[in-house]
């Protein structure tokens, strides 16, 4: 792949952010993987569960470390998601156990992984609305492509 | 799996993440040393990996799952080449924190393979 642009979203924290992303997307997705080829008929939620959660992860790798617009709303949508998963499958964890006879990644809001699952979406739609605000600056590249009369104000999409 | 060698391979990322945090904190971006450190870390774990590797060929089992196991000792010495290639590419504080987080991960993988291989 070539370097499309000056990537804004990878550059500072972002990259902690990004390896964070790629690491649960390998954590979630090993676990979900060997989940579902070696006993999926014990708890099919749960490693369903397990599963989605590591294509969202793989999604918003992908999108956090990519710059251009589209994939910055792809990446606020994998993290609300990702966001909305933990919340979720967290709460139901702790309300109804017995419908988790095994953990997920989200299971007690990400207890098992040091309550990570939790605080990355939020890191991860903090940091891209404090480069949206641009206090990195647009990168050239970017600015060019979205064209003349670009403002905060003005973007409808 | 070896306590005492698990136990050196608990703490010395630790003491190589703080070495990171600190150069965070500094805004000092990746160097030499934090190369040195990280390659430590990872030779200790190769070594753990060999290590296992042997018991598994001597007819050792992992009571928590074979395939668990196996996915662990391939992911793992992968963790951190894989974050000092992606840290040099920004050369800045933030560099120093990709790698201190990597260090971070390995005294959880040695815990988790721990686990897996004795079955907790």
């Amino acid at each position: 792949m070539p370097e499309p642009t000056i990537a804004t979203r990878r550059t500072g924290a972002g990259r902690v952010i990004v390896a964070l992303y790629a690491l649960f997307t390998v954590a979630a997705g090993s676990r979900a993987a060997v989940q579902i080829a070696t006993r999926f008929h014990e708890a099919p939620l749960a490693y369903a569960l397990s599963a989605f959660s590591a294509v969202v992860y793989a999604l918003a790798t992908v999108v956090m470390a990519r710059s251009g617009r589209t994939s910055y709303r792809i990446a606020v949508v994998a993290c609300s998601v990702e966001l909305a998963g933990v919340l979720a499958v967290g709460t139901a964890s702790v309300v109804d156990p017995a419908a988790f006879p095994d953990a997920t990644v989200w299971s007690g809001y990400g207890m098992g992984y040091l309550f990570v699952p939790l605080v990355l979406p939020v890191a991860g739609l903090l940091w891209l609305r404090h480069v949206r605000r641009g206090s990195h600056g647009v990168s050239p590249a970017a600015a060019a492509r979205s064209g003349p009369g670009r403002g905060r104000a003005g973007r409808r999409e | 799996m070896n306590a005492a060698f698990s136990t050196v391979m608990e703490f010395a990322p630790l003491a190589a993440a703080l070495f990171c945090l600190v150069t965070l904190v500094l805004n000092k971006p990746m160097n030499g040393v934090h190369l040195a450190a990280v390659a430590l870390v990872e030779l200790g774990l190769l070594a753990f990996v060999v290590l296992a590797i042997v018991r598994l060929a001597t007819g050792g089992h992992p009571a928590g799952g074979l395939l668990t196991f196996v996915f662990y000792l391939v992911g793992s010495p992968l963790v951190l080449p894989v974050a000092v290639v992606w840290g040099l590419m920004d050369r800045s504080r933030w560099s120093s924190a990709v790698v201190g987080v990597a260090c971070l991960v390995v005294p959880v993988l040695i815990v988790r393979m721990n686990q897996v291989w004795s079955g907790a």
